[in-house]
C-alpha cells in the first residue's frame, strides 16, 4: 500500500499499540489533537487518555517520566514536538536514558523510544528546524535513527520498540508528507544499524540520510544526465553507523560526498570522514567531500535565508561534480 | 487505614527496637567508610550521618516486598529496612565488582537495585525524581491498563500490587539542594495532575554542599511548595523516627488509596561534610554543628529508649557488639572483594 511517512508512522503507532498493551505515548498535545502534525491522529479516540498522555510543557518530565516507567518493564514512547525543544531534557537523554544500563551494571535497562520531528525547509525558523542528531550522537548507550522513507519509517519503529535501549527515533518533518512510498501490510523490521544502497552507482558515494537522502537522490539524477555515476547510500542508522556498507561503497567508487543538513564543524560528516581516513585510506581517489548546513545558529525564517542554509539536489550535484573531476 | 495497619509492626517496642538498631547500624558503617576513606583505601565518602531517623521511619512506613524507593543518596538507614546488606554497602563504598549498585562502575552512595526496585540514582541532583514519576505512573498504568488484560499471557505480574484495588507505592527522596531544580517541578506538576501514588520526601540539611538555604530559597519550608501543585505538604522532624513513620504512614496510605502524592519535608542536619571531599569548616562554624549535636537522632532516641526501658546498659553493649561485627565482616569482605576488571570495563553499554 502507498503510503505517506506520516501515515505509516501513525499506522505503524496504532498496530504496535494494539499488540502490546506495555507501549503509550506521553508528549505535548499528543491527545485529544492528534499531535501538531497529527502523527497520532486518531489514536486518542482508539486508546485512550491512558495511553496517549496529553503532557504539560514539560520536556524534561516527559522524557525524565518515560525512562522510569522504561525501567519498570513498560515501553513508553516520548514525543516531543520539535526537536528544537529537546535541550531541557538533555541530562535525561545522556545522562540518565543513555547511562542507566552501564551504570548498573546491566542492573536495569531503559526500553524507550524518542520520537521527535526534526529538520528545515517548512519555514520554521531558529526553533522548528534544527537537526539534533550530532548533538545526540556522541553518547554511548543511545541510539538513533533518521528514517527517510515510509517502507523504513515502519521498519525503523517497530526495531526502536523492540530494542532494549533507549532509541532516539528522528522523523524529517519535510518528509511526513512530501513523501510517498510502498509500505507492506506484514510485519517486518529494518534493524538498526544498517544503512541501504538506494542507488547503484561506480565513481562516486553519497552518504545522506533523511530529507537529504531525497536530495542526494534528486542529485544523483542531475549527475547522471553530465555521465558521472553516483551511488547513493542512505545511512538511516546515525549511532550505531553501518561502516561496513560505508567502507564497501568507498572501496567501489574511491570518492566520498557526505551530505547533511545538520552544521558542518563536528557533524556527522566529520565522524565518518575521520573513520573512512582511518580505515579506508588507501581506498581515496579523492580528498572527502562534505555539503551541509552552513556553521550558523539556526535556520533562517525568510525564505532566501532558509533556502542559503538548506542544501539541495543542485549544491549537492556541484559539490560531487567537482569530486568526480579531482 | 486497612493497609497501614497490616503493615504495623507486632508492637510499638519492637519497632523502636528495630529502628533504633538499623540506625545505629548506618552510623556505625558511616564511621567505617569515613575511616576507610582518611586511611586512603576508599576514594570516596557520602556520609548519612544526621538523616538515619528519616531513613529508617520512613522505610518502616512503607511496603518492601512492593514499593519502590527512589532514594536520597544519604539514605542508608532506609536501604538496610529494604534488604541492602551491610556487604553490598562496603563493596559499593569501594567500588568492587560485587557492588549491586553498579559493579564499581558509580561513586559511593548512588544505589539502586531492580531487584529490591530501588531505582538507580546518578550524581545529577534531582535528576531522578522525574523517574520515580514514571515508576509511580507504571504502577497506576498496570492497575488500569493491564489489569484487564490479566490471563492474556502478560508478563508484568511483578508490578501488582498485594490488594487488587491498592496501588504499589513510590517513595522518592531529595535533598533541600535538589529541590530549587526543575525536574522537581516538573516532577511534582506532572504527579499531581495525575494523582500518582508517590511520596516526595526533601530531606533538608540546611545546605545545598555549601550554600545554606537562605541563599537557596526565600521560604522557610520547601513543603509550603506543595500547595502550588495542589497536593498536602507536611513539615516533620526528621530526627525523630517515630515522627517520620506516622508521618509517612499518612503520606503512603494517601499515595496507595489513588488520592495522589504528598510532599513530605523532614527538617535533619548532616554532621560531616558534604562528602570526604569537602571542608566545611569554610561554611559553617564549629558551635553551629555542636549545636545540632542535641537533636542527633542517634543520642535522643537512645535516651528514649533507656526511659522506656527498652535498652540498658547490658542489652546496648551487646547492640553494640552485634553492630560492630556486622560492620567489621561488611569491611573485611569488601576490601578482599575483587576489582571491577578492565574486560568488564567495556560491558552492559548495550543490551
Amino acid at each position: 500500500m502507498i503510503k505517506t511517512v506520516i501515515e505509516s508512522i501513525r499506522d505503524t503507532l496504532r498496530q504496535e499499540m494494539a499488540r502490546d498493551e506495555r507501549i503509550f505515548i506521553l508528549g505535548e498535545d499528543v491527545g485529544v489533537l492528534g499531535g501538531v502534525f497529527r502523527v497520532t491522529e486518531g489514536l486518542y479516540e482508539t486508546f485512550g487518555p491512558d495511553r496517549l498522555i496529553d503532557a504539560p510543557i514539560s520536556e524534561l518530565a516527559i522524557i525524565g517520566i518515560a525512562i522510569g516507567a522504561a525501567g519498570v518493564g513498560l515501553r513508553p514512547i516520548a514525543e516531543i514536538e520539535f526537536a528544537d525543544f529537546i535541550h531541557p531534557a538533555f541530562d535525561q537523554i545522556v545522562n540518565q536514558a543513555a547511562k542507566l544500563r552501564y551504570r548498573t551494571n546491566g542492573d536495569w535497562d531503559c526500553p524507550l523510544v524518542i520520537r521527535t520531528p526534526y529538520g528545515g525547509g517548512i519555514h520554521g525558523a531558529l526553533y522548528h528546524s534544527q537537526s539534533i542528531e550530532a548533538t545526540f550522537a556522541h553518547f554511548p548507550g543511545l541510539k538513533i535513527v533518521a528514517p527517510a522513507t515510509p517502507y523504513d519509517a515502519k521498519g525503523l519503529l517497530r526495531a526502536a520498540l523492540a530494542d532494549p535501549d533507549p532509541v532516539l527515533y528522528l522523523e524529517h518533518k519535510k518528509t511526513y508528507r512530501s513523501i510517498k512510498g510502498e509500505v507492506p501490510e506484514e510485519d517486518y523490521i529494518v534493524p538498526i544499524g544498517k544503512a541501504e544502497v538506494k542507488r547503484q552507482g561506480a565513481d562516486l558515494s553519497i552518504f545522506a540520510y533523511g530529507m537529504m537522502l531525497h536530495e542526494s537522490l534528486a542529485a544523483a539524477e542531475l549527475l547522471a544526465q553530465d555521465g558521472i555515476s553516483a551511488e547513493v547510500i542512505d545511512l538511516r542508522s546515525l549511532l550505531p553507523i553501518d561502516w561496513e556498507t560505508i567502507f564497501e561503497s568507498v572501496r567501489k567508487t574511491n570518492r566520498v560526498c557526505i551530505v547533511h543538513e545538520d552544521t558542518y564543524t563536528m557533524g556527522l560528516g566529520a565522524e565518518i570522514g575521520a573513520r573512512i581516513a582511518e580505515e579506508a585510506f588507501m581506498d581515496l581517489d579523492a580528498p572527502i567531500v562534505r555539503v551541509t548546513g552552513p556553521d550558523l545558529p539556526g535556520v533562517p525564517f525568510n525564505e532566501i535565508g532558509e533556502q542559503t542554509f538548506l542544501p539541495n539536489a543542485q549544491k549537492i550535484a556541484d559539490a560531487a561534480r567537482r569530486l568526480a573531476q579531482f | 487505614m486497612e493497609l497501614a495497619s497490616q503493615l504495623l509492626p507486632i508492637d510499638i517496642e519492637t519497632l523502636e527496637l528495630d529502628m533504633y538498631r538499623t540506625m545505629l547500624l548506618a552510623r556505625r558503617l558511616d564511621e567505617r567508610m569515613w575511616a576507610l576513606n582518611r586511611q586512603g583505601k576508599g576514594h570516596f565518602a557520602v556520609p548519612c550521618a544526621g538523616h538515619e531517623a528519616t531513613g529508617v521511619g520512613y522505610a518502616l512506613a512503607l511496603d518492601p516486598a512492593h514499593d519502590h524507593l527512589a532514594p536520597h543518596h544519604r539514605d542508608v538507614s532506609a536501604l538496610l529496612v529494604w534488604g541492602i546488606t551491610p556487604r553490598d554497602i562496603l563493596c559499593h563504598f569501594l567500588g568492587k565488582a560485587p557492588d549491586p549498585a553498579s559493579g564499581g562502575r558509580q561513586m559511593y552512595a548512588h544505589w539502586g537495585s531492580r531487584r529490591l526496585r530501588i531505582f538507580s540514582l546518578s550524581s545529577v541532583m534531582a535528576g531522578h525524581v522525574p523517574h520515580a514519576v514514571g515508576v509511580a505512573l507504571a504502577a497506576k498504568y498496570r492497575r488500569s491498563s493491564i489489569a484487564s488484560s490479566r490471563g492474556k499471557g502478560d508478563n508484568s505480574s511483578e508490578e501488582h500490587s498485594p490488594r487488587d484495588d491498592a496501588l504499589t507505592v513510590t517513595w522518592c527522596g531529595f535533598g533541600d539542594g535538589s529541590s530549587s531544580k526543575g525536574d522537581v517541578h516538573e516532577s511534582m506538576n506532572f504527579a499531581a495532575i495525575h494523582k500518582l501514588p508517590i511520596v516526595f520526601c526533601c530531606e533538608n540539611n540546611g545546605y545545598a554542599i555549601s550554600v545554606p538555604q537562605k541563599m537557596q530559597m526565600a521560604v522557610e519550608n520547601v513543603a509550603d511548595r506543595a500547595a502550588g501543585y495542589g497536593f498536602p505538604g507536611v513539615v516533620v522532624d526528621g530526627m525523630n523516627p517515630l515522627a517520620v513513620y506516622e508521618c509517612a504512614r499518612l503520606a503512603v496510605e494517601r499515595a496507595r488509596c489513588g488520592e495522589g502524592p504528598t510532599l513530605i519535608e523532614a527538617k535533619v542536619y548532616r554532621y560531616l561534610p558534604h562528602t570526604s571531599n569537602d571542608d566545611d569548616t569554610r561554611y559553617r562554624t564549629r558551635q553551629d554543628v555542636e549545636h545540632a549535636r542535641a537533636r542527633d537522632p542517634l543520642k535522643t532516641f537512645r535516651a528514649q529508649l533507656y526511659t522506656e526501658q527498652l535498652l540498658n546498659a547490658g542489652s546496648e553493649a551487646q547492640l553494640e557488639r552485634q553492630v560492630g561485627e556486622q560492620v567489621e565482616d561488611a569491611a573485611a569482605y569488601a576490601l578482599a572483594a575483587p576489582e571491577l576488571s578492565a574486560e568488564d570495563t567495556f560491558k552492559y553499554v548495550y543490551g
